[in-house]
């Protein structure tokens, strides 16, 4: 890798507005995501974070902006090329999306199958390379419905290395797992971005995960970035916001009550 | 009144809609060559799931139509002399109407919501998005299979209804009220015809094949990806499925018998 | 299960279907005459075809010859002509060979039975073209009984 890539990002969002319908999701916003760093997107739910890893992956088509790819511009692209980026990043889904009706192993192959005319052996090598990355070698004849949750996700992390892509996208890794499978999705996480040169993009709201293996933050809410910085300095923002989210205060500016008329009159009302 | 104009005019460009989206998944199904070679295990996976599976239902339905074809046509063919007419009674019936028809039904029940189901279930479970991330196309690997297996399987089970519900009536009308064997098959043979009879079954369980699966297929794709929107997906695919059967039946049956 | 037993269950399948198949197309329907290649159209005009169908048989004493192509009616002396496509298998016909209509059974469908007529040195036989000039119409119900009462009436 030359000197001066490791400085340019990877993903480069400009003014990026997308709406939903009558919903503005984002409005003009922008995010850089370095190469070789882990970079954690983290906001309070229902906000789009999934969408923002859609966006990025092509799946959906902003209103306006850009998103560039390694130098292309993803919602310009056409159909094949399209298809030629997405081989080159990864996403690892909130539920694992295994294949249900192969085995482990079979899972981990198919985007090697797919894309490349490797010979069964080869492919079999690289199969048992990843699982053992994410520590499922003696895992890889079970089907999926036989896995664990945490387990299911970590096949899902191996099929997302299989053709060691650039770029690897998480969605909310974190979510409901116990403390170990929690340890072990974080360790992951950080040692293949490091082991394997990638460039890797959390989505989460598990501030304290997040927080310990991320190089970069952003904090998304009202349809913009609110803060941005290394975990170090984002403890130390102004925003009353950014705050509240950190700490997990259970109320400050992201209200405790939803909003409802006053109290008292509520209560007292007859004729309710 | 305003407001039911309303939904009637926005349920109308919902249904257009619908339309445009199974033309335009079933197109992206079968653009392109397709791979047989690699995708071979796929088709043979599915052929087996839509038609080997479905063989017991039809092969029971078809004996037990054909049976009972005979048993209420003998009653009333007897009634005026009529009963060396079974054979072609059963066998019109059966090739003309039923054997397509039914096979439609009992196919759109059995293999369409299961097939909704699965690949709503693959939606819902982001199988299908994670396959796009990973740059394969889940029209040509999890649509078009299935597709060509509906197409193909279906017309197949028709005629295999079709001729088990013939022998289903022998055996009724044969072994049991005594019709003449012989008369059976001679009568039914100089009253069915090769092109007008067996080859217009045939193509109307095409037709029909082509509008299940398709209807199977969309309802599962476009479903909403929960538990709930599935369980709607899959009633939705097999009553759309048999109302749209019926309704093309009736215009094959005109074009082709109507004379 | 692996892919050969899928291929070996899909197979037996198709097998089936197509001795379903098979099963339909040769006892059930008649691939009879005409079903066939080989055939050669003959014409002959009738007073009256009574339910005579295109598709309905052409027999020799009770033997399946041909069948009716189609029925027309001719233009300047309405009358109907109607065509007949008799299989060359029984290509030596006379031309003084007759035509009627007959019913099979009592209420059975109409169809037409062949004479052949008597061979000698002036006879030709039928070709692909010919005319049969020799016919008679079918039975129409109301003229019957009218010639029954007719009878009744003279007596």
């Amino acid at each position: 890798m030359k000197k001066q890539d490791v400085a340019t990002p990877l993903v480069d969002i400009r003014n990026l507005t997308f709406r939903r319908g009558e919903r503005v999701i984002y409005d003009d916003m922008s995010m850089q995501f370095m190469r070789g760093k882990v970079t954690a997107i983290m906001g309070p739910s229902g906000i789009g974070k999934t969408t923002l890893l859609r966006l990025i992956g092509g799946q959906l088509k902003p209103d306006q902006g850009h998103i560039w790819f390694d130098g292309q511009d993803i919602p310009t692209l056409p159909r094949s090329a399209l298809y030629q980026a997405r081989k080159r990043m990864s996403m690892l889904f909130q539920s694992g999306a295994l294949f249900s009706d192969m085995s482990v192993f079979d899972n981990v192959a198919f985007p090697i199958r797919e894309h490349t005319k490797l010979p069964e052996q080869i492919i079999r090598m690289m199969v048992l390379m990843k699982l053992e990355a994410v520590g499922l070698r003696g895992a890889r004849d079970l089907m999926p419905a036989e896995l664990s949750g945490g387990m299911a996700r970590r096949a899902a992390l191996a099929r997302a290395i299989a053709l060691d892509p650039q770029l690897i996208m998480y969605d909310e890794p974190f979510a409901g797992q116990d403390p170990i499978s929690m340890g072990v999705i974080v360790r992951l996480i950080r040692s293949l971005n490091d082991a394997l040169g990638l460039t890797s993009i959390v989505v989460s709201h598990d501030v304290n995960e997040v927080m310990s293996i991320a190089d970069y933050v952003y904090v998304v809410a009202e349809r913009r970035v609110i803060g941005h910085g290394t975990p170090e300095q984002l403890r130390q923002h102004e925003s009353p916001l950014v705050q509240q989210f950190l700490q997990g205060l259970a109320d400050g500016p992201v209200p405790f009550h939803f909003k409802a008329a006053d109290y008292a009159t509520e209560l007292m009302e007859i004729n309710s | 009144m305003l407001d039911k104009l309303q939904q009637i005019g926005a349920s109308t460009l919902a249904t257009v809609q619908g339309f445009g989206r199974a033309t335009l998944m079933l197109l992206g199904a079968l653009w392109g060559r397709p791979r047989f070679v690699k995708a071979w295990p796929l088709y043979i996976k599915q052929f087996y799931v839509v038609g080997v599976q479905s063989l017991l239902i039809i092969l029971v339905s078809g004996l037990f139509i054909g049976m009972v074809l005979a048993l209420q046509g003998y009653t009333v063919l007897s009634k005026f002399g009529a009963e060396q007419m079974l054979g072609p009674l059963v066998a019109l019936s059966l090739l003309r109407e039923l054997g397509p028809v039914v096979t439609a039904l009992l196919f759109a029940g059995r293999a369409g919501s299961a097939l909704t189901a699965e690949i709503g279930l693959m939606k819902a479970t982001e199988q299908l998005s994670g396959m796009e991330m990973m740059a394969v196309d889940p029209l040509r690997r999890i649509i078009a299979p299935r597709l060509w297996a509906g197409i193909v399987c279906m017309p197949m089970l028709a005629i295999i209804f079709t001729a088990v519900g013939i022998l289903g009536g022998h055996l009724v009308g044969v072994d049991w009220l005594g019709v003449d064997a012989g008369g059976y098959w001679s009568a039914m043979q100089a009253n069915v015809d090769l092109q007008q009879d067996v080859y217009n079954g045939v193509i109307k369980s095409i037709v029909f094949a082509i509008v299940v699966t398709v209807i199977a297929l969309h309802k599962g794709y476009d479903a909403v990806p929960t538990s709930e929107g599935i369980s709607r997906a899959t009633t939705q695919t097999v009553v759309t499925a048999s109302l749209a059967v019926l309704g093309f039946d009736f215009v094959l049956t005109a074009v082709m018998f109507g004379g | 299960m692996t892919t050969r037993k899928l291929e070996i269950f899909v197979g037996a399948f198709v097998v089936i279907a197509i001795a379903a198949l098979m099963l339909l197309a040769l006892k059930v329907a008649n691939t009879g005459v005409t079903g066939s290649d080989q055939s050669y159209k003959l014409y002959a005009k009738f007073d009256n075809i009574g339910g005579l169908k295109p598709r309905s048989p052409v027999k020799v004493g009770g033997v399946v010859v041909g069948r009716v192509a189609s029925i027309q009616l001719d233009p300047t002396q309405f009358q109907p002509v109607v065509t007949l496509e008799i299989s060359s298998n029984y290509s030596n016909f006379p031309e003084t060979s007759s035509l009627a209509i007959l019913t099979s059974g009592l209420l059975g469908e109409q169809y037409i039975g062949l004479q052949p007529g008597f061979v000698d040195e002036n006879v030709e036989i039928l070709a692909d073209g010919d005319h049969i000039e020799d016919t008679k119409s079918a039975i129409v119900l109301e003229e019957l009984i009218g010639q029954f009462l007719f009878n009744r009436g003279n007596q």
